[in-house]
């Protein structure tokens, strides 16, 4: 049987297969880490809040969806939801993959604002209290804007993670570019997708990562 | 009573812990409008702790600050507002880095008591003029030396309007040669008979500028007395300990 077709010709014949699973892939991870920087920023005000019920409740969250594979999540997401929410259930199948994947990142991100508020100098707080300031006008006009020079960018490295981690997706049927995987496979191309994937992902992976770099190296210059 | 009578702030059996260490022990002091009262004692002695009392910075575990009347640390205190009356000035300056030097000035009297903007920056300058940074107004923090930055902290404070300035060493972390530059703004602001509390180590300036000294050693108030009283002539065993060890 041989090898079959090279890479090259498998990919100049599906090249829109994987464009579309690239954006797919793309797609979600900005869904991800969009709704989940949401999530996560409420969360992250519930880990640093004065009460200790609500800390706890921001550590557990934190704990299991950061200690759990993101799989599993997104099974628990798939099946037991329907069943436990019955007004769920006629959200798409996509959904509840999002649901999974914004909820997991949410956890990531809730650590990295939390990260980002402390490490911002606490003689700053005081300064503005001292002044006057009220504690809502210090969080947002003295303190997150000194906190989102750390944030960003490890946001950014969250964003690009997520480009991975939504490969899991294609275990859902969802078209991202892992899938692409299952509908070539149907033609019999076995080995070369799998290559062609990998180098996608490895583009999209290297050309953020390069983006983050600078974005880093901007932040740096007005300190 | 006449205003004059009733203290500005007043602490009554102050005591503060940190865990189980006990910083503050019971700290009864008056302080009057207008006064200049220093604070000096060796480091962990509990002064820089009582001076952020005062204004809620640390807040008590037993005792009363009253200020103007209100008690600090009543639940229903709208701390904030007795705070834009009670200006300090750190060690560390906390200048906010983020913000240009005007901005500094201006953010908090256009957040909290609602001054129009152009209001806020005529009066930041002329604050900035006072000490000598107006042309420097557009920069940022990173440009300004440890001096400048504390000048600015200081007028910063200022345009809130205080009635009491608090320093808590205010010249421990600059340069040598910028320790003047920031007394003789603290030593201009007294003589305009600003009420000012300071924490410092600066003996000579402490004695040239107070009308009273309060030496605090291990939690309490050692002894207190008038610049004369205490340098010249302390009574307390520690002050005279104290004092052989440090430089006039």
């Amino acid at each position: 049987m041989g090898l079959g077709p090279s890479i090259i010709d498998v990919f100049l014949q599906y090249w829109p297969i994987f464009l579309k699973g690239a954006i797919g892939t793309l797609k979600f991870s900005f869904i991800a880490v969009g709704f989940g920087s949401i999530l996560g920023c409420l969360v992250s005000f519930l880990s640093l809040a004065k009460m200790k019920l609500l800390q706890t409740i921001a550590r557990i969250y934190v704990t299991v969806l950061r200690g759990t594979p993101l799989l599993v999540q997104m099974y628990i997401a798939y099946f037991f939801l329907p069943i436990a929410f019955p007004v769920m259930n006629n959200l798409s199948k996509e959904t509840y993959v999002l649901i999974a994947l914004i909820m997991n990142s949410s956890a990531y991100v809730s650590e990295i604002i939390r990260g980002g508020i402390n490490s911002v100098d606490a003689g700053q707080t005081e300064a503005a209290r001292s002044l006057g300031m009220s504690a809502r006008n210090t969080m947002i006009r003295i303190v997150l804007p000194q906190a989102i020079k750390n944030i960003l960018p490890a946001l950014a490295n969250e964003y690009i993670a997520m480009i991975k981690e939504t490969s899991m997706a294609g275990t859902f049927m969802l078209y991202e570019l892992m899938y692409t995987r299952v509908l070539l496979a149907n033609k019999f191309l076995i080995w070369q997708p799998l290559f062609i994937i990998a180098g996608i992902y490895l583009i999209m992976t290297t050309v953020l990562t390069y983006g983050v770099r600078q974005l880093e190296r901007r932040l740096a210059v007005s300190d | 009573m006449t205003d004059k009578d009733k203290p500005l702030i007043e602490v009554v059996d102050l005591h503060k812990s940190f865990g189980s260490l006990e910083v503050l022990k019971g700290i009864n002091e008056k302080i009057y409008k207008g006064e200049v009262v220093s604070i000096i004692g060796a480091s962990g002695g509990g002064k820089s702790t009582f001076l952020r009392c005062l204004n809620m910075l640390e807040v008590p575990t037993s005792g009363k600050v009253i200020f103007e009347g209100e008690e600090l640390n009543a639940k229903d205190t709208d701390l904030d507002k007795h705070r834009q009356k009670i200006g300090m000035v750190f060690q560390l300056f906390n200048i906010f880095p983020h913000l240009n030097v005007l901005d500094n000035i201006t953010i908090t009297p256009i957040l909290e008591k609602k001054i129009k903007k152009e209001d806020a920056e005529k009066e930041a300058m002329d604050l900035l003029k006072m000490v000598g940074l107006e042309d420097k107004a557009q920069e940022y923090p990173r440009k300004l030396s440890g001096g400048q930055k504390q000048r600015l902290a200081i007028v910063r404070a200022l345009a809130m309007h205080p009635d009491v300035m608090l320093f808590d060493e205010p010249t421990s972390a600059l340069d040598p040669e910028m320790v003047k530059e920031v007394l003789d703004v603290i030593r201009d602001l007294a003589e305009r008979d600003m009420t000012c509390v300071i924490v410092t180590h600066e003996m000579g300036f402490a004695k040239s500028i107070s009308d009273r000294i309060l030496f605090i050693d291990e939690g309490i108030i050692m002894e207190e007395g008038t610049p004369e009283q205490i340098f010249d002539h302390p009574q307390n065993a520690r002050t005279k300990e104290f004092l052989s060890k440090v430089l006039m």
